[in-house]
């Protein structure tokens, strides 16, 4: 009796397939009222095809685009995508590349293992909440809650890149990874709560914000060389994509922040056991 | 953080009405943010004809109960014209209530506190009869079911307005009933709502003190009530109300300037019992405003965008996007408002 969007009325594969133009191991995907789904299924069977590089034109909403692309035999697939991706986009993405032609919803890199999101615009809330691996980099702003929980263990270290600025709970409860706000064009950072809870991981702060927009889980410690060598990388790099070459000094101008957690168990006494 | 219901607005700050087409093909465009327990629409601007009175919206539960309401408004009201809400009876839809109209005048002064007063008394006192919106030239339009199901069964299609409001209801701690589906409605205020609000019973219980009785059974009601209170009322501008239902943190207004501090404090201990907790977006309409408010720390989203006079604000960007290609696109911090204003001389067009 109930309908259930997710997965009433989804078409098979064969009624979809006449969307997608191969030119080779390239395919563009006419995403255009497609349900999540459907464009998922599809991203996946074309995949399976020979398929290395995914065009999706026409996005308007779709969510967990690209969730669902983890093949036994690692590939890397590259993924453009013109329009607007709905939430969860990238989640768990194990090791692909996304680029995004315009601004991306809630929940980008969701869990996400290894790969890239490149976002050309701006981003919303819970960005790379408990990504475990990749880097995600966004040109503008994102929202609240971005970073929460995000982990890191030995070799696999998460980034996520702001170009921008951020809003409230930046890095909440962090764990590990690193998190760089560059600040462009901001002349003063708004978030409040950064770092809440964080007990790993490192984020850097370009530009000017105070010490109570910190969590109180958070110390304030000098950038040294090694710093400023990982940040020139990011910045070069963000630059690259972006197509901004030659700003980096002006990007790197400024004044940064590192911020670490004081203890790896803040709430130890609370929850005592 | 992400999900639930999903809500749209848009409003054209130069007062030009239009159809439905934008408000509900958004709402398709967030279907996954509905379940078909709900869905409803506002409109600002519909009944030209009959612009200077009040519009009761009145659910029926059943037929006995019609010369009940009948009785009750001809006692209190005078009635200029009255029937039934069209409907298309081929929509498949559950249960369906029987929805009637009455435009009417008062008879005494001080007018939409009198309003306000009766549509209580029939929510109260007729059993099975709910006032669903009561303000003029606006009405409401909800049921259970989907957004493009709902929005046939009232046959939408046929009314333009200057401000439409929309709702797709995924309820989960509320029955999914005719009554409780979004939005809700005193006088001109509607209000679409994604998220809880954990205070509830503390704001339910203050209001009682002003007259307003919730009986609709879903906690987004207490927001038309806690709006036509500060807004109507107290003549506060939205911009001091979302200081009260959204305030800073202590340690925010520790920091702040003696003056602002004061205010700030001043607002926090006069309406101590409005403060709406847990998480929650809105988007409230009233004739000549329209905006879009989240909690402090926002737990649900809202995205805002605008084209030239059309200002839209949405659960989604993609939503947006969906309908219009707008000039620019940006999220609020939480707790500061989205306002938009008709310009002008458009409200007198308008209601006057």
């Amino acid at each position: 009796m109930l309908f259930d969007p997710h997965i009433d009325g989804v078409r098979k594969l064969e009624e979809l397939f006449d969307r997608a133009r191969f030119q080779g191991k390239r395919v563009e995907i006419d995403a255009k009222d497609l349900k999540h789904k459907e464009l998922n299924d599809l991203m996946r069977e074309c995949i399976l095809r020979g398929a290395r590089e995914i065009v999706l034109k026409n996005v308007c909403g779709q969510r967990y685009i690209a969730s669902r692309l983890f093949f036994n035999k690692p590939v890397k697939v590259n993924i453009s995508i013109y329009g607007t991706p709905g939430n969860d986009l990238g989640a768990f993405l194990s090791g692909h590349r996304i680029v995004v032609y315009g601004n991306a919803q809630d929940g980008v890199g969701n869990t996400m293992d290894d790969g890239e999101i490149v976002v050309h615009g701006r981003a919303g809330d819970v960005v790379a909440m408990c990504m475990r691996g990749g880097r995600i980099f966004v040109r503008d702003y994102v929202g609240y809650r971005c970073a929460i929980h995000m982990k890191g263990y030995v070799n696999k270290i998460p980034i996520l890149v702001i170009g921008q600025t951020s809003q409230d709970f930046l890095c909440e409860y962090m764990a590990g990874g690193k998190v760089i706000v560059l600040g462009i064009g901001v002349e003063r950072h708004r978030c409040n709560y950064v770092g809440t809870g964080m007990h790993g991981g490192e984020i850097y702060i370009g530009g000017k914000i105070e010490s109570h927009q910190f969590g109180r889980e958070v110390g304030i410690v000098e950038i040294e060389e090694d710093d400023w060598k990982f940040l020139e990388g990011i910045v070069r790099e963000y630059c690259f994509y972006f197509g901004m070459e030659g700003k980096e000094d002006d990007i790197l101008g400024k004044n940064f922040v590192k911020l670490i957690p004081v203890t790896k168990r803040p709430y130890g006494k609370v929850y005592a056991y | 953080m992400r999900e639930a219901c999903g809500i749209f607005g848009v409003m054209d700050r130069g007062g030009r009405r239009f159809g439905c087409e934008m408000v509900v093909n958004a709402l398709k465009n967030m279907y996954v943010r509905g379940n078909g327990l709900g869905a409803g629409y506002a409109v600002y601007g519909l009944y030209k004809d009959y612009r200077e009175y009040y519009c009761l919206h009145v659910l029926m539960e059943n037929s006995d109960v019609k010369s009940v309401v009948d009785d009750f408004v001809n006692r209190n009201f005078d009635v200029v014209h009255d029937e039934e809400i069209p409907v298309n009876d081929e929509v498949k839809v559950v249960n369906p209530p029987i929805f009637w109209r009455y435009f009417v005048s008062p008879r005494y002064d001080l007018k939409d506190d009198y309003v306000v007063e009766k549509v209580m008394e029939i929510n109260t006192k007729i059993d099975g009869a709910y006032v669903i919106s009561s303000g003029k030239n606006m009405g409401v339009f909800k049921g259970t079911g989907f957004p493009w199901d709902i929005a046939e069964y009232f046959m939408i299609d046929e009314y333009k307005g200057y401000i439409w409001l929309g709702h797709s209801r995924f309820p989960t701690n509320t029955p999914g009933w005719w009554g409780g589906a979004h939005p809700f409605c005193i006088l001109d205020w509607s209000v679409v709502h994604n998220g809880e609000i954990s205070s509830y019973g503390t704001n339910k219980r203050y209001l009682e003190m002003f007259g307003y009785h919730c009986t609709l059974m879903t906690d987004t009601e207490v927001m038309a009530y806690i709006f036509d209170l500060l807004m109507r009322r107290h003549g506060l501008p939205i911009e001091t109300v979302a200081k009260i239902l959204a305030p800073p943190m202590w340690d925010q207004i520790d920091r702040m300037d003696e003056k602002m501090k004061r205010f700030y404090t001043v607002l926090r201990m006069t309406y101590a019992p409005l403060l709406v907790n847990g998480p929650w977006t809105v988007i409230v309409a009233h004739h000549g405003e329209m905006f879009g408010l989240t909690d402090r720390i926002r737990l649900r989203p809202l995205t805002a965008g605008e084209k030239g006079d059309l200002l839209f604000l949405s659960s989604e960007e993609s939503a947006i996007r969906s309908v219009c290609n707008p000039d620019r696109v940006w999220t609020p911090h939480g707790g500061e408002p989205v306002v938009g204003r008709l310009k002008g001389r458009a409200l007198k067009r308008v209601v006057k």
